[in-house]
């Protein structure tokens, strides 16, 4: 289990003050002026060894993505924070917001500063009225302490940090539909390229970045990029917030080292699977959009990128949905399914017409009231809708069905045979 | 994304809408957030500000108000209010209660919450009560899946719930009182119900005790 003293996020539940004061004892702010002082490309560098993969489900490596904004610029440049956090499941940004906003305002000046961004917008998904609450009162004693704005912690550098308000859109978690959305539009994904680093807010080179990306940068840089790769795995270093939901004994919020088995991280911090281990039936071990994974792959696998996408699902957000054996599993999927539905943009065909078509089709599977053929058919709409959208929501849509299929389609044939069994029987005895 | 803007008592629509003097200078504020020639990014927090003037829900005059406050073509701002589902395009009940129902919280019984609030009320999901006090509909998450099953009514976010406790919270509100936002179940925020199993020394140092 990872140490107290390796743990970034040392006001998970908001034992401490959330604010300037707290914050600064827990060490945030210290020594920002001299990891200014180190320069762009050495920060990229340092931010590149570390090995941190973007923490908002694609798992890109930050350093890299960092590296592509243009290094000289006329004009406006802009860090936007993607802190829009819907993916069902998923609720840890929550808590860096609420309980240790300062290590993400401190992030957001030291990546500011590393992209030659001259300000940042953070977008807050509008129902986070609190949690955006916190945010700016920590932006403004950060402002009053001359820690961002002009001359930031003394380093010679402008930024600014604002905050935005989103209105209940989870497809503006996606960057380009979040910039759509800041600039006062309505929240649907543009097309690629030109890619943000060229062209994002406002026309301008635009980095887009999740909450917990950014409220490590500061810490890894503090402790050194080694001891950051020196936490978890080979390409999957560091830690992580997971966030452990449903059928647990204690649900919680919890950092840990990326690579934990996933078994250790519920028995350790969840007081276990409800009914004990063996009553489990499966997780889904990213958020919502990720394939679910059966018992017997959960029993060993290990909570990270490579791992879980070697087993066809993915880390996404690190947001563990777990399912004992009292699940009805067809509804749990039939219940995204309708998320999706409810989420699509409406801008893409595919993705508007087959959310709603793979809806329908779940609801019936839940019941049985289909012919087995239909499955393969389901199946194939996920194929045509996979990859055939402007954004991943289409995707996000079709992964938990074809994860169902793929582990449990014995369960959904057997209600299709239980339901016609049924269906005759009744029509027999209507004969008779 | 229009299922849940039908809802609400039946409200005679407003003839006219301004900012009052206190929205007036927020909403100055507001938009020197943004680049100039940008105004246009402060609608959403502007048709937020419109919103909540108006009693939680947004009259046609006061989105062609905020269009026209930021010289936008009103069909524009009209684009906005009806894309996010934080915009109530009728009115709703004094207590705005939105029972998230997606699978995090359908696991561990947002069934029942939804039914006892259908039930304590006497309404419908998407009904509004006769006296205008309470409005119920189903959202989709709101991204507090480990204190789930959860519901926020208004800016609050009421968490860790069971058909008796969603009936409490409830019943403070028709009374008037103001129920402890947050986890009804006596937990601390997103810790596990049993204690932290980290953190242990600034959970001492708060009072908390860890677990083992």
């Amino acid at each position: 289990m990872l140490r107290d003293e390796d743990r970034i996020f040392t006001n998970l539940y908001g034992f401490e003050s959330p604010f300037l004061d707290g914050a600064k004892v827990r060490g945030d702010w210290s020594g920002t002026k001299e990891i200014l002082d180190l320069g762009r490309e050495k920060i990229i560098e340092l931010v590149k060894e570390s090995g941190l993969r973007g923490r908002g489900g694609a798992g890109f490596s930050t350093g890299m993505k960092w590296s592509f904004m243009p290094k000289t610029s006329n004009g406006p440049v802009y860090l936007v924070v993607n802190a829009d956090e819907g993916e069902p499941g998923t609720c840890k940004d929550r808590e860096i917001m609420r309980h240790d906003p300062h290590k993400l305002i401190e992030g957001c000046l030291i990546a500011g500063f590393a992209i030659g961004a001259t300000a940042t917008y953070i977008y807050i998904r509008g129902e986070f009225y609190y949690e955006a609450a916190n945010v700016q009162r920590a932006i403004d004693e950060a402002y009053a302490s001359g820690l961002i704005g002009k001359n930031a912690c003394g380093s010679g550098y402008d930024h600014d940090v604002y905050l935005h308000l989103g209105a209940g859109a989870y497809i503006c978690g996606e960057e380009t539909a979040l910039i759509e959305s800041i600039e006062g539009k309505k929240g649907q994904p543009r097309n690629k390229p030109p890619f943000p680093a060229m062209a994002g807010l406002y026309s301008r080179p635009t980095t887009v970045n999740n909450v917990e990306s950014i409220a490590v940068v500061p810490t890894i840089l503090r402790r050194g990029a080694s001891w950051f790769a020196g936490l978890g795995r080979p390409k999957n270093s560091g830690t992580k917030l997971f966030c452990i939901s449903g059928h647990v004994n204690q649900p919680a919020t919890v950092e840990e080292e990326m690579g934990i088995p996933l078994k250790e991280l519920i028995e350790k911090h969840c007081g276990g699977v409800r009914g004990g281990w063996d009553n489990l039936l499966a997780i889904i071990p990213g958020g919502s959009s990720v394939p679910l994974l059966p018992k017997e792959i959960c029993d060993t696998v290990l909570m990270d990128f490579d791992s879980l996408r070697e087993v066809r699902s993915g880390l996404g957000t690190a947001a563990v949905i777990v399912m004992d054996k009292s699940t009805d599993i067809v509804r749990a999927i039939a219940r995204l399914s309708k998320f999706y539905m409810h989420e699509s943009c409406g801008q893409c065909t595919p993705c508007r017409e087959g959310t709603g078509w793979m809806w329908r089709v779940m609801e019936r599977l839940v019941k049985g009231n289909a012919r087995v053929e239909e499955i393969d058919m389901l199946l194939d709409v996920t194929k045509q809708v996979e990859g055939h959208t402007i954004c991943a929501l289409g995707d996000a849509a079709a992964w938990p069905i074809q994860g169902l299929m793929r582990h449990f389609r014995p369960e959904v044939e057997r209600r299709i045979l239980e339901y016609r069994t049924h269906a005759e029987r009744g029509a027999r005895v209507a004969a008779e | 994304m229009s299922a849940a803007h039908s809802h609400g008592p039946a409200v005679a629509e407003p003839t006219s809408f301004e900012f009052s003097a206190e929205n007036l200078e927020h909403a100055k504020r507001i938009i020197a957030k943004y680049p100039e020639g940008r105004q246009q990014s402060a609608v959403m927090p502007l048709l937020d500000l419109a919103q909540r003037q108006c009693g939680g829900w947004l009259p046609k005059v006061a989105i062609d108000y905020v269009a026209h406050f930021l010289s936008m073509a009103p069909i524009r701002a009209l684009e906005v209010a009806s894309f996010y589902t934080m915009y109530n395009l009728k009115p709703v009940g004094k207590h705005f209660v939105q029972v998230c129902t997606t699978t995090p919280c359908w696991l561990r019984g947002s069934d029942e919450v939804l039914h006892a609030c259908e039930k304590k009320l006497g309404i419908k999901a998407g009904q509004t009560t006769p006296d205008g006090q309470f409005t119920v509909i189903e959202v989709e998450c709101l991204g507090a899946c480990v204190n789930a099953p959860m519901m926020q009514i208004g800016d609050d976010f009421y968490e860790d719930l069971t058909a008796e406790t969603t009936e409490k919270v409830l019943d403070a509100l028709a009374r008037g009182e103001k129920p402890t936002v947050g986890p009804q179940n006596g937990r601390i925020r997103s810790c596990p119900a049993g204690g932290p199993t980290t953190l242990t020394q600034s959970a001492l140092a708060a009072g908390v005790k860890p677990q083992n």
